[in-house]
């Protein structure tokens, strides 16, 4: 279903990782408060680079910085393989939650087509934009949810239709923030296996914050631990066997750490 | 100025309460003002704003008042410009702020309508303007009919622009911004039209209620909806026909016009409430 290449690649071959985006020395202060510092992260295509860090360590307004949202100071700069396209990268932004009041009368197609077109959707209902939000859809596995009420999907099912909603149009870098609650082990699996999967296909530069290790364990490339700024980074094995990783999650990731064998981690316990 | 429609009110609606011409003027300002409720109010209740919307009445309350001191003969436009201030103002506040909104909004809500208390009732001359409290449909003037056709057309147009980004920008902030959309402006421009609408009408339909003619043809719809389109639709329907019902009742009823429309709407609210199962998938 998926064979599309990635939207700045020509052919297979041209999709080498190169493209590059760039975190350069970001820096947030909120009144006296230095939220972020010195956070540089570098972020190849085709790979999902996951942002773990305690709770307050500022993964979210990270996300927020590179949306833009957020004051800061430092650079986000984009650079194509080839050199083609450099400057600020198109984003697309799963978000943690909606704010809508969910069992308001919106449906999944509703806000397809608020963020498509600005032919007013409380009136019109155009058939080629159905069609096209089918396509979406169908990508994350979703296309029986096009009529759906926002109210009535569950969390996994949610939160694909979000990520069909920022690969519309393709972006250059994709922001995923986990949610913390609302979605069953089943969805998660599901939701990151379409994440790697689509990651492969269109050669997506992923960023996540996630709050779950033992699926970073297994999906991420590469693994940023920041508290304030950024500690340390590396593959996940590497990352997770750092003495700092142990001290800011505690001394049972520590062990957990160095008995199983990463990425097929399976430890119980919250963190 | 408005004679054709009273020939056409003539024609299709043939009854005693339709005969008299202030109740021909009030059924044409019935039906260029509900629907306008019926369609902002549902992003109003889709957005959890019924307290909001409630304080940009008290805002626009303020303004009659400030407008009545200035010694400005129509102070609906001085009203108008304070209240659309006044919505901005609370709306880059509660943006800015981290505590919670609700506590913020109050704090402006009571401030505004202490404010325009205190200046509608110096000099003990509050009598006059009791009528702002309740509001007086029946008193309505063909010229005012003609500004609020203006207004009409004004608001739908405006709402067929901004809807989509209104609803991108509800949904969640950041995702928004990711699709390039400025929400702290669209937010603005939504919450000024509400202040405008609500202005302007506040004389006839009264401050007490206005907020319930906002919210309650919209919470009756969200019973009974599934998307954007039908939530519209059927807000704006039970709007206009609780409007001119309510505007029946009240003429057989001798009741307040805007209270009456109010009630009718509640008991559309109550009906899809019970009709609510049937709708959901």
């Amino acid at each position: 279903m998926i064979n599309e290449i990635g939207h700045n690649c020509k052919s297979k071959g041209d999709c080498c990782g190169f493209c590059c985006t760039k975190i350069e020395n970001f820096n947030v202060t909120i009144g006296k408060n230095n939220i972020l510092e010195k956070v540089n992260v570098h972020i190849h295509c085709g790979e999902l680079t996951a942002i773990i860090g305690p709770n307050g360590a500022g993964k979210t307004t990270l996300l927020k910085a590179i949306l833009g949202e957020v004051d800061h100071t430092g650079a986000l700069i984009y650079i194509d393989a080839k050199g083609a396209r450099t400057g600020h990268p198109l984003i697309g932004y799963v978000p943690q939650h909606l704010d809508f009041d969910l069992g308001s009368p919106t449906s999944v197609f509703d806000i397809f087509m608020a963020c498509r077109t600005s032919i007013p959707s409380w009136i019109f209902k155009p058939r080629s934009i159905s069609a096209s939000v089918a396509v979406s859809l169908a990508k994350v596995k979703a296309e029986h949810l096009l009529h759906r009420k926002l109210g009535t999907l569950s969390g996994g099912e949610l939160q694909r239709v979000l990520l069909a909603l920022a690969l519309d149009p393709i972006p250059d870098l994709l922001l995923l923030d986990e949610p913390v609650a609302g979605i069953d082990h089943n969805g998660l699996e599901l939701f990151y296996n379409i994440v790697s999967e689509l990651r492969r296909n269109y050669d997506l530069s992923i960023i996540l914050v996630s709050h779950d290790l033992d699926l970073v364990a297994r999906y991420a490339d590469r693994v940023v631990l920041m508290n304030k700024t950024m500690i340390c980074s590396g593959s996940p094995r590497e990352v997770f066997s750092d003495e700092r990783t142990s001290k800011i999650f505690g001394m049972s990731w520590y062990k957990l750490g160095h008995e199983i064998k990463l990425p097929s981690a399976n430890y119980e316990g919250d963190i | 100025m408005l004679d054709w429609w009273y020939i056409i009110v003539d024609i299709l609606l043939p009854f005693h309460w339709m005969s008299h011409i202030f109740m021909k003027n009030a059924l044409l300002a019935v039906l260029l003002v509900t629907p306008l409720f019926g369609m902002l109010g549902t992003m109003v209740v889709s957005n959890r704003m019924a307290f909001f919307s409630d304080a940009l009445g008290h805002g626009a309350f303020t303004g009659i008042a400030l407008g009545a001191l200035l010694g400005i003969i129509q102070p609906i436009w001085a009203a108008t410009v304070f209240s659309v201030f006044f919505a901005i103002l609370i709306t880059v506040i509660k943006n800015k702020s981290k505590s919670s909104t609700d506590t913020i909004i109050g704090v402006f809500s009571s401030t505004a309508i202490a404010a325009g208390l205190v200046i509608m009732s110096y000099g003990g001359s509050f009598n006059k303007y009791s009528s702002y409290l309740i509001g007086d449909l029946l008193s309505i003037t063909p010229s005012e009919i003609i500004m609020l056709s203006g207004t009409f057309v004004g608001v739908t147009l405006l709402w067929m622009i901004i809807f989509n980004r209104v609803l991108l920008a509800s949904l969640n902030q950041s995702l928004a911004a990711s699709k390039g959309v400025n929400t702290l402006l669209v937010e603005i421009m939504f919450t000024a039209v509400i202040a405008i609408i609500v202005t302007i009408t506040i004389q006839w339909v009264g401050l007490l209620i206005i907020n319930s003619l906002l919210v309650l043809p919209a919470a009756a719809a969200r019973n009974v909806t599934q998307n954007v389109r039908q939530y519209h639709l059927v807000s704006i329907l039970i709007a206009i026909v609780s409007g001119i019902t309510g505007l029946g009742l009240s003429y057989y009823w001798n009741t307040a016009t805007g209270a009456t429309i109010v009630l009718v709407a509640a008991f559309f609210f109550f009906i899809t409430l019970g009709l609510r199962n049937r709708f959901t998938v």
